[in-house]
Parts: C-alpha cells; structure tokens; sequence
C-alpha cells in the first residue's frame, strides 16, 4: 500500500487573495507531492507499510528521520488543506465554540494565543489546536513535527494546524509571517474543525 | 553596544544572475536587518548589552542567542559573495580540502549534499574543526559552529527565505547556483586567519 496526495477540496486560487494561485500550486504539488513520495520511499518493504499514517507517527521516536520529516510532512498538509475552505472565517460552530470559551477564557483570547504561536515559532513549523484527552491547548512544533507523535512536547489529536515554514507564504507575504497568520483567519473552515473536535472527544 | 547592519561590498543587483535583487532586498534589507534590530531590542539590561556577537553565540540563549547568531551568519554568508568572484580555491586551503575530501570537486558535491538535505531552516557550514581538520556540518535554524568551538570558514543559508523567490521548491538548483557568486578569496582569507 502506499499513501496518495490526497485530492483537494477547492481550486488553486480559491483562497485568493489570502493564499494565492502560485503557492497553492507550488505547496500542493511540490511541497506536499514530495512528501508523500518520499515517505512511500522511508516505508516500502518495511513492517509500516500497511499502517495507517496515525500509526505510524504515534511510535516515530522508533522510526528513521526520512519517516519523522516526510510522515509528519504528508499528514500535516491534509490536515492543512482541509480545515481551509474559500467560505471560512467568521466564528467557530457547536460544541467547538463552547470549548474554545471555556479553555481560552474567549474566543479572542484564543485567536490571539493561535497567532502568537505560529508568529513565534523560530524557524520552520507549525502551530496547533490540539485536544489533549481532556482538554484544549494551543501550541507549536518544529519543522514536520505534529501532537500525534510521541516526540512532541503536548500530545494529542490535532484539531487545526497552520504551515509556518516559510514555503507557506513567502511569494506572497515574503518576511511578513504575522500578516499570512491574521489573513489565515479568513479561510479557516470551522465546520471541520468542529467535526474534528467531535471525532476526538468521543473517542 | 548597538549592533549594526553591514553594508554590502557589491550592489544589490550584482548578483542576480543566481540571487535576484527582489531577494537581496528582502533577505539583506528585511531578514538581516530584522535580526538587528530584535537584538538590539533584546540586549539592553542583561548581561550581553555589550557583548561581541561571539560571545553572544558561545554564551547567550533563547532570542538574544538566536537573533545574534542570525547577525552573524548573514554578515558571513553575504560577505563571501562577488560579482566577480575567484571561482577556485588554491595554495594551503586546497590542499586542505583535498587532504579532508578527496579533492575540490567531492568537496563541492558533499558540502552541496550537507546544504540540500538539511530539513526545515538552516545553515550548511565548512568549519576548521576542533581536531583542526576540515569539516562539513549542518546546523538547525541560527546553529553556528562556534559554539562548538569549530572555526567557521564558509556558509550557505537554505532557509527558505534565501531562495523561495527565485527557486521556489527548487533547493538543489540555489545550492548549485551558489558556487557561481562564492568569492574563494574570502574563504582563503579566512583560512589563513583562522589558523
Ligand atoms: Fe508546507
Ligand atoms: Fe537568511
């Protein structure tokens, strides 16, 4: 078995003009294309070839470098892609809403707390909203690091998680990382978020 | 102290057939600069208010190691640059990279290598090590060989700030540009002070 690039939801430049035509291409294809067959090239004949990708991250401490950087790399960009939608923004929905209040004192708090997080990261990585098993927490992770594996600081399911390598926004923002994190904001697709963190807590 | 940015011994376009002028002046006149200036904004109060970068990179931590180690390693990357650049070395540097690497052109494919496979945000590094050979070595983020107390004697940045306007995702074809505007007479300086 091996992992596919997933199919993505919406057109290169439906996320225009947050996220443009160019990086879309660029990041899907290039970026999230050579993740995926170079973790198919780290599993082949070995005894993760059949696992589910969740699998594979949670023990990754076990597994080699290539598995660590391009796993983490493949899942962290279908996460990406799919809590984006051209209709985002706004505030979250459901259960999510309530959560996010009750963990963040308010929605604003946690906005604030998410962006600080990803402008903060030195270097490469992302930054998260994870679910932790009992409750939620924000976040970051070096380079291709996600909550699922057990080398992460926090573990847990990831609910959203925004790219900060500079690959994410560089054609358009170049250095103005904090500028990419607010228009984030705007393509956010809480309905899946709210999904995920459904999925998650009835675990 | 108060850090300054270095002026560019060339101009900002002098190198744009392997690093764009748009680049040089986001990467010289945002990145470094930025660098700068968060540092000069750390430093004041602690101990490192008038401190070499050096020391800062030997001693410091947390933003005031990381900012001061990115001032450095801009000022070394941007400096090994020519418009016109000697494109070979010779004399004792050669025949120092010939003794660690079998000869000038495995040294170009391995350090070519060590710039290529770093993940995520870095700096490839040719350093005099502590046992006094040559060494190529790969550092995270703002890593810098000093703090190993290796010799630094020539570096190539790949995060991807250096080279996403021009290559893109296209790593190996900035790291093989690279060559095309490195100034050996610069490493040969180094060498010959280093030692
Ligand atoms: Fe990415
Ligand atoms: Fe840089």
């Amino acid at each position: 078995m091996s992992f596919q690039l997933p199919a993505l939801k919406y057109d290169y430049k439906a996320l225009e003009p947050y996220i443009d035509a160019m990086t879309m291409d660029i990041h899907y294809n290039k970026h999230h294309g050579a993740y995926t067959t170079n973790l198919n090239s780290a599993i082949v004949g070995t005894s993760l070839d059949d696992l589910p990708i969740e699998e594979i991250l949670r023990e990754v401490s076990k597994h080699s470098a290539a598995v660590r950087n391009n796993g983490g790399g493949y899942y962290n960009h279908n996460l990406f892609w799919e809590v984006m939608t051209p209709s985002g923004g706004g505030l979250p929905t459901g259960e999510l809403y309530s959560a996010i209040v009750k963990n963040f004192g308010s929605f604003d708090e946690f906005k604030e707390k998410f962006s600080s997080a990803a402008a903060t990261r030195f270097g490469s990585g992302w930054a998260w909203l994870v679910w932790t098993g009992n409750e939620l927490k924000v976040f970051s992770t070096p380079n291709q690091d996600n909550p699922l594996m057990d080398v992460s600081e926090i573990k847990g399911f990831p609910l959203m998680g925004l790219d900060v390598w500079e690959h994410a926004y560089y054609l358009k923002y170049q250095n103005r990382r904090v500028e990419y994190v607010q228009n984030f904001w705007n393509v956010i697709d809480w309905k899946t978020v709210n999904e995920r963190f459904i999925i998650a807590t009835n675990k | 102290m108060k850090h300054e940015l270095p002026k560019l011994n060339y101009a900002a376009d002098a190198l744009a057939s392997v690093i764009s002028t748009k680049t040089m002046e986001f990467h010289y006149g945002k990145h470094h600069q930025a660098y700068v200036n968060n540092l000069n904004n750390l430093i004041p109060g602690t101990r490192f208010e008038n401190a070499s970068l050096e020391e800062i990179i030997r001693e410091a931590d947390g933003g005031i190691l990381n900012n001061g180690a990115q001032v450095w390693n801009h000022t070394f990357y941007f400096e090994s640059f020519s418009a016109s650049p000697k494109s070979k070395p010779e004399g004792e540097l050669l025949a120092a990279i010939e003794i660690a690497f079998g000869s000038f052109d495995e040294f170009k494919s391995k350090f070519s290598n060590a710039a290529v496979t770093l993940f995520g945000s870095g700096w490839a590094w040719l350093v005099i090590d502590t046992d006094g050979k040559l060494a190529i070595t790969q550092e995270s983020n703002a890593g810098n060989p000093i703090r190993k107390n290796q010799k630094p004697l020539l570096t190539c940045d790949v995060w991807e700030h250096a080279y996403y306007l021009d290559y893109q995702n296209r790593r190996p074809d900035y790291v093989q540009a690279f060559w095309n505007i490195l100034d050996w007479k610069v490493v040969e300086d180094r060498f010959r002070k280093s030692r």
